[in-house]
């Protein structure tokens, strides 16, 4: 493969492990959700996500041409190759943490793919046009959540800043860029994250002033999971998620 | 949002341009907005769906059961009001 080629599978696999961790995440409230409506809500959610980490994996399997599909790079990596960031992994904790994060995120990949949707390249940018239509979805409905939960009871306000906060240094990582992606983002085909801040600055100070909340205090910044530096969290997940394809590999429905 | 049981709402779709919305279902949520995003994440995950309506369940008045007979029954006997009680000659065809 070339420099170009290897760039762009790196760049498959950040953003289908990004997907994939954080469908997962959400399918886990699968059952347990504070309403049934909000149950399927999640679920709606998770699916998304996972339908674009799919695409995502075909894509990359593609150009890697090593012979490995969607479910080999899903469910036949371990952690430590896994390259999401660690936002993504961080447990669900309650509502309140789930909103926040999932805030945090669709604020991002929304312009980010709007953006990644003008790239030349054909198949991130096809990609991208399906998704973003499925992010401006999410961003209004955890910014509808955190509307009322801030700006509701006082429980509900105490959960909602304490969410915040537990996933502020988190953040920054949103925005990091390993070598790779660098040179992608000069060469035009893939946005510079950078330039995606001023827009999620501004969907979160719109979302934080309408629930009446206040930005979080700047947190040191944690960051490692393009590198595959996780939290301890990631490989318990995985191993759940990925035990029934290992169990019976190449097993169809 | 008030401290309060979560209000019911009910919630029609249209799936087609020029049907009308059918009532499908009903979701609890705290407020107009958020039911109908409830109502988006229940009712259309499967459809080609251009529109949904929410309308608090309490705006509702329903009649009461109790009246099913005098409301309804007299009509049973109304047979001449379907289509099916005329005879059609057979010089019309198909209609």
């Amino acid at each position: 493969m070339g420099q170009d080629t290897d760039a762009i599978f790196a760049t498959c696999l950040a953003l289908g492990d990004d997907a994939l961790v954080l469908g997962h995440r959400l399918s886990q409230w699968s059952s347990t959700a504070p309403t049934l409506e909000e149950d399927i809500a999640l679920s709606n959610l998770g699916l998304d996500m996972i339908g674009q980490a799919r695409l995502f994996y075909q894509l990359g399997a593609t150009i890697e041409g090593k012979g490995r599909d969607e479910d080999k790079l899903a469910y036949f990596r371990d952690a430590s190759a896994f390259r999401n960031l660690l936002l993504m992994e961080l447990p669900n904790g309650d509502f309140a943490v789930t909103m926040a994060r999932h805030l945090a995120v669709a604020a991002f990949l929304e312009p980010y793919y709007r953006a990644l949707a003008a790239s030349p390249h054909q198949g991130l940018a096809e990609i991208a046009a399906k998704a973003v239509r499925e992010m401006t979805y999410h961003v209004r409905h955890a910014g509808e959540w955190i509307i009322r939960l801030g700006d509701g009871t006082q429980e509900s306000r105490r959960r909602m800043i304490a969410g915040l906060d537990a996933i502020w240094p988190y953040t920054g990582e949103l925005f990091a860029m390993d070598e790779a992606e660098r040179s992608l983002a000069a060469a035009g085909i893939v946005p510079d994250r950078a330039t995606i801040r001023p827009q999620w600055n501004e969907t979160i100070a719109r979302v934080l002033a309408e629930a009446t909340l206040d930005m979080p205090e700047p947190a040191a910044q944690r960051a490692g999971g393009r590198q595959g530096h996780h939290t301890e969290h990631l490989a318990p997940m995985l191993a759940d998620m990925q035990s029934l394809a290992r169990a019976h590999p190449e097993a169809t429905w | 949002m008030p401290d309060t049981p979560t209000p019911l709402w009910e919630v029609f779709i249209r799936n087609r341009t020029g049907l009308p919305h059918r009532h499908c279902g009903s979701v609890h949520a705290h407020d107009a907005e958020m039911a109908l995003q409830a109502a988006r994440d229940v009712y259309t995950r499967r459809g080609e769906s251009v529109s949904i309506w929410v309308v608090p369940s309490s705006a509702i008045t329903a009649s009461d059961p109790g009246d099913k007979e005098a409301l309804f029954e007299p009509t049973a006997s109304k047979i001449y009001r379907h289509p099916t009680f005329y005879e059609i000659p057979d010089e019309v065809g198909h209609m």
